[in-house]
């Protein structure tokens, strides 16, 4: 069943050099226990889009310009902030890229956690402790009952990112949104953590949105991935696709970027240039002024994204031509 | 044979520090950065140097340029002991030993314009302003890939990767032998850092460069050295070259490591697969007793919480400590 569906998203900004669109026309959905990677470079939309669909962005200077966030029936961009309330924690949760700032450093971790619950459950005290110090535990907290009383600082990074997981999941969300959940961690500390989003899917079946600008999370986590660009959905596809069969110059250049861990390659394969800026973004296509396979055709109208095989789409005039051998 | 271009022998650096205690007491303590760590950086090579957030890479490799003076140990440069030169004599070395940091946002002074940025090492070092000079600054924008119209803008018009790469030149200006790239690629998008380090590389070939290579990226760092160090709390714990260490890692810390990094292919999927290893790293400041490794090691024995293992070598070139190894197969 669908669990959320978006539709042709398209959420603006006021800037000093006027109204410029952060995501345009992102659509995507998610099934009930399914995992959706967002990956994409810096400043490709991947936060913005979360953000929407969280209703969490400040309107001004965001505007949602066109589109629809459909969960549970109801279209989420036409909900009243009081409504919306009711939908963060028990719907849909999200764990942010910035784990300092959604942890407040001066109330101990438990309270945090308890305080969420209670905003969506009238429970007694002594069973808030006990919800809390499961929800800590669940997440592999060890001594969960007697962390409960420390603060943000008292802990380390990857066990801050396992409480920012608890206070997430303290209301038992249908979906769960978790923007870059282990990008400032080591490489030991993000394995446990993505195993416990993975075991944690299992257990509860929920949806997951993971959002992050690593390919290797993306091969480790994801069913189904999404590849944003300058703001647009460039490709989507089952996570086996992605690797085996990319269709979007740019998802197979960000592939073959990454080196190795186990072959000798002389020198890697680069994407010359960089990123635009949203008020920067050249005409027609935006990764144009980057591919190898650009022609003069692909800087005169945006690509659109089209289902070029079953479950299989991309956002490239020369695709089909390009996959062809 | 390779001659080392760097050698460090028993370098230590102990930060004191204050730590608060129970009802904000503060105590001193003592924090071993970097304990005992003796290496070699042969000429013309890239020794990778990686391990977990705080293990002591960046105070090692600040060591190893006399940016920070150890409290234990000698370094030699090109053959000759830099651990008790003077500030003059040190100068001179100083020429032939740069640095590159992460974050390029930080590192390059916003009010400072592109060729002011690249010309303040030659003129820090002699160098008068003028023509010479601008001729210089303008060799290496180009070397780096900028173009000369770079050179009277200011960081801010730059992207990331183009500010990395004004880094660069201004670490390179002086024509070094030996930089010590501190996380400079890490802090890049895929596409970009890929280009970085195609560039390190080139500038490497034709400058005859060594570079110590620190990042927590281990793929990145297998491609683009020849050998890699692994550190844990403060300790070399394994050194071999690249393909060794990758394909045939001895010490459980760097298999653990390596089975961490997520899977290049969803057909290749670790959970459930690989070895994990729990916990956190402890901190610094009270370390384990022993092998320092002992609290999450899935192989520790008795003797580890007692003894230190020392180094040794198993294999030409493959350098280890573990009481695993060091203790003879009977
Ligand atoms: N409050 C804002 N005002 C104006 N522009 C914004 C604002 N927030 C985001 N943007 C712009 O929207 C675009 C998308 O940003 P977003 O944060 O979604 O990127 P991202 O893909 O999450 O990148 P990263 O990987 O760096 O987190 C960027 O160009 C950014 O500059
Ligand atoms: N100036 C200092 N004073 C006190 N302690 C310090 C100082 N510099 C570093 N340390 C401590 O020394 C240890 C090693 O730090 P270092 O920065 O070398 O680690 P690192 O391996 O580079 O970590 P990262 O991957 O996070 O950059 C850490 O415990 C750190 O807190
Ligand atoms: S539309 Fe043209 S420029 Fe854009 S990705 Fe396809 S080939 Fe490249
Ligand atoms: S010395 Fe012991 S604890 Fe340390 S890595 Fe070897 S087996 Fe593990
Ligand atoms: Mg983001
Ligand atoms: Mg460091």
């Amino acid at each position: 069943m669908k669990l959320l569906e978006v539709r042709d998203l398209t959420t603006a900004f006021m800037t000093g050099r006027g109204e410029v669109n952060a995501i345009e026309e992102v659509s995507f959905s998610l099934e009930e226990g399914q995992i959706l990677g967002i990956v994409g470079e810096s400043g490709s939309g991947k936060s913005v889009t979360a953000l929407t669909v969280m209703g969490l962005l400040p309107r001004p200077p965001a505007r949602i310009a066109a589109g629809q966030v459909l969960f549970g029936g109801r279209d989420l961009t036409k909900l009243s902030e009081r409504e919306m309330q009711a939908v963060r924690g028990p719907g849909i949760s999200m764990i942010f890229q910035e784990p300092m700032t959604s942890l407040n450093p001066v109330f101990s971790i438990g309270d945090q956690i308890m305080e969420t619950i209670a905003a969506h459950e009238r429970l007694p005290q002594a069973e808030l402790r006990r919800r809390a110090i499961a929800m800590l535990d669940k997440v592999g907290i060890p001594s969960a009952a007697r962390r409960l009383d420390d603060y943000p600082h008292q802990m380390s990074g990857g066990q801050r990112q396992r409480v920012m997981i608890a206070m997430a999941l303290a209301c038992n969300p249908k979906l769960l949104i978790a923007d870059e959940p282990t990008t400032a961690l080591d490489v030991t500390i993000q394995a446990q953590i993505l195993d416990l989003l993975m075991d944690l899917r299992d257990e509860f079946g929920m949806g997951i949105v993971i959002i992050t600008h690593n390919m290797g999370v993306i091969a480790e986590t994801a069913d189904r991935v999404m590849v944003m660009y300058a703001g647009r959905v460039i490709e989507e596809a089952p996570v086996a696709t992605i690797f085996d069969r990319p269709l979007h110059p740019y998802t197979r250049g960000l592939l073959e970027c990454v080196p190795s861990l186990t072959e000798d390659r002389a020198r890697l394969v680069a994407i010359p240039g960089t990123l635009p800026e949203p008020a920067r973004r050249p005409p027609g296509c935006r990764f144009a002024p980057r591919c190898l396979h650009a022609e003069p055709a692909c800087g005169t109208a945006i690509p659109l994204l089209e289902t070029l095989e079953p479950a299989h789409s991309a956002a490239c005039f020369r695709a089909r031509e390009l996959a062809s051998p | 044979m390779t001659t080392p271009l760097v050698s460090a022998t028993g370098l230590t650096k102990v930060f004191e520090v204050g730590s608060s205690g129970l009802f904000g007491l503060r105590k001193p303590a003592s924090l071993r950065a970097v304990d005992e760590v003796s290496l070699t950086i042969n000429a013309g090579e890239t020794l990778g140097l990686v391990g977990e957030s705080g293990c002591g890479k960046s105070t090692l490799g600040r060591l190893l340029l006399r940016l920070i003076e150890p409290t234990a140990g000698r370094i030699a440069f090109d053959g000759s002991d830099i651990t008790g030169l003077g500030r003059s004599a040190m100068r001179a070395v100083r020429r032939s030993m740069q640095i590159v940091f992460q974050d390029p946002y930080g590192a390059l002074n916003p009010r400072m314009s592109v060729e002011d940025i690249i010309a303040e090492p030659l003129l820090i070092h002699g160098a008068k302003p003028g023509a010479e000079t601008r001729r210089k600054v303008t060799e290496m924008l180009g070397k780096v890939g900028l173009p000369a119209r770079a050179l009277d803008r200011f960081p801010h018009e730059f992207s990331g990767g183009q500010r990395q790469r004004i880094g660069i030149a201004r670490a390179l200006v002086l024509h070094p032998r030996l930089i010590v790239c501190d996380e400079a690629v890490s802090a890049l998008d895929v596409s970009v850092q890929a280009q970085i380090v195609n560039l390190l590389q080139d500038l490497q070939r034709e400058m005859g460069l060594t570079y110590l290579f620190i990042a927590h990226d281990l793929s990145v760092v297998r491609h683009i050295s020849d050998r890699v160090a692994v550190m844990y709390l403060g300790k070399v714990v394994e050194i071999a070259d690249k393909r060794t260490i990758y394909s045939a890692p001895l010490h459980p810390y760097t298999r653990a490591l390596i089975a961490a990094v997520p899977a290049q292919h969803p057909a290749q999927r670790s959970r459930g697969r690989r070895e994990r290893i729990a916990g956190d790293i402890p901190s610094a400041l009270n370390p384990p007793s022993g092998c320092r490794f002992h609290t999450r090691c899935p192989h520790v024995m008795a003797v580890c919480r007692e003894r230190a293992p020392v180094l040794t070598e198993p294999a030409p070139g493959h350098q280890v400590a573990c009481h695993l190894i060091e203790a003879p197969q009977a």
